[in-house]
């Protein structure tokens, strides 16, 4: 349900761990349905012996798709106006990412009732992976 | 650029979402997504990057008849030096005007944005660019408007 206005304060923090344990098939699944097959995501020897990476990580994409899952678990369905990201750091198989979303403001625009969100989301090594604003509509 | 026609599919939708392990049943439960405030199945937010399985030329993906830069034999399906796989995405936006749903017919289209360099001690000269895409439904209305920055680096980023 989207979010009423009288339960939000600004700084309240929404917080859920997103992935556990990223498995490369879970890339080859982003790959599959997003249509992008960049190697570089799914294919470990090009991605090691050509492009001269540790090996394959997630599309920004996939990272950013996980990071939604938290906001929309936040705000609800259909109710968002923005979001946007920057990918701040690559995200490996078997990373375990944290996505927050923290109230930063409570206003009206337009004769809609919105909250603006900062959103980060973190490895297990607490290094941040995506850094981001969100706007969604909320209840009077 | 061209204009891509992207069809909305319930099954795309339904595969997206566990794609980013989502289990949200408005992306995929048509009786639970009607009751809910969505009033039916909506996309989840990143779906309009999918929009590049409709691009004909799409660069990330293999076509019939070319060849791929993938390993395959060996490590790369090519012998020259792939031209774009060293650009990477270095942020995202969109702003939602309604929420997509199954059986939108959306007109795509991609204009260039600004462009601007900076110097980094772990990749060397980063080139910046800026991809501005417009998602329209069958109706002419705007549905999202998405901003994307890549970045292309001089060498690998070694360690995220």
């Amino acid at each position: 349900m989207a979010l009423k206005k009288s339960a939000l304060a600004v700084g309240q923090t929404h917080s859920e761990v997103v992935i556990e344990n990223l498995s490369r098939t879970q890339l080859v699944m982003y790959a599959g349905t997003s249509g992008d097959y960049n190697p570089l995501h799914t294919d470990d020897l090009y991605t090691k012996e050509v492009a001269g990476y540790p090996g394959v990580f997630a599309h920004g994409m996939l990272s950013m798709g996980l990071t939604g899952k938290m906001l929309t678990n936040f705000v609800g369905d259909g109710t968002l106006k923005k979001f946007g990201v920057r990918f701040t750091n690559q995200v490996w198989p078997g990373d375990t990412l944290t996505a927050t979303a923290t109230v930063a403001a409570i206003r009206e625009e337009g004769g809609e009732h919105l909250v603006d969100l900062t959103i980060s989301t973190t490895n297990q090594d607490g290094k941040e992976v995506v850094s981001g604003t969100a706007t969604a509509r909320i209840e009077a | 650029m061209a204009k891509i026609t992207f069809p909305v599919e319930a099954s795309h939708i339904m595969m997206f979402a566990r794609s980013v392990d989502d289990p949200n049943p408005v992306y995929h439960d048509a009786e639970a997504a009607k009751s809910s405030e969505a009033g039916g199945i909506i996309a989840p937010p990143t779906f309009p990057q999918a929009v590049a399985q409709f691009d004909p030329d799409y660069f990330l993906r293999p076509k019939h008849g070319q060849k791929w830069f993938g390993s395959a034999k060996g490590p790369s399906g090519i012998t020259e030096k792939p031209a774009s796989s060293g650009g990477l995405h270095a942020e995202q936006h969109f702003e939602y005007h309604r929420a997509v749903r199954p059986g939108d017919v959306l007109t795509v289209e991609t204009r260039a944005g600004a462009t601007w360099e900076k110097e980094s001690k772990r990749a060397g000269k980063l080139v910046f660019s800026e991809r501005i895409t417009d998602y329209r439904d069958q109706n002419g209305e705007l549905v999202v408007t998405a901003r994307s920055v890549g970045v292309r680096t001089e060498k690998p980023v070694a360690q995220g």
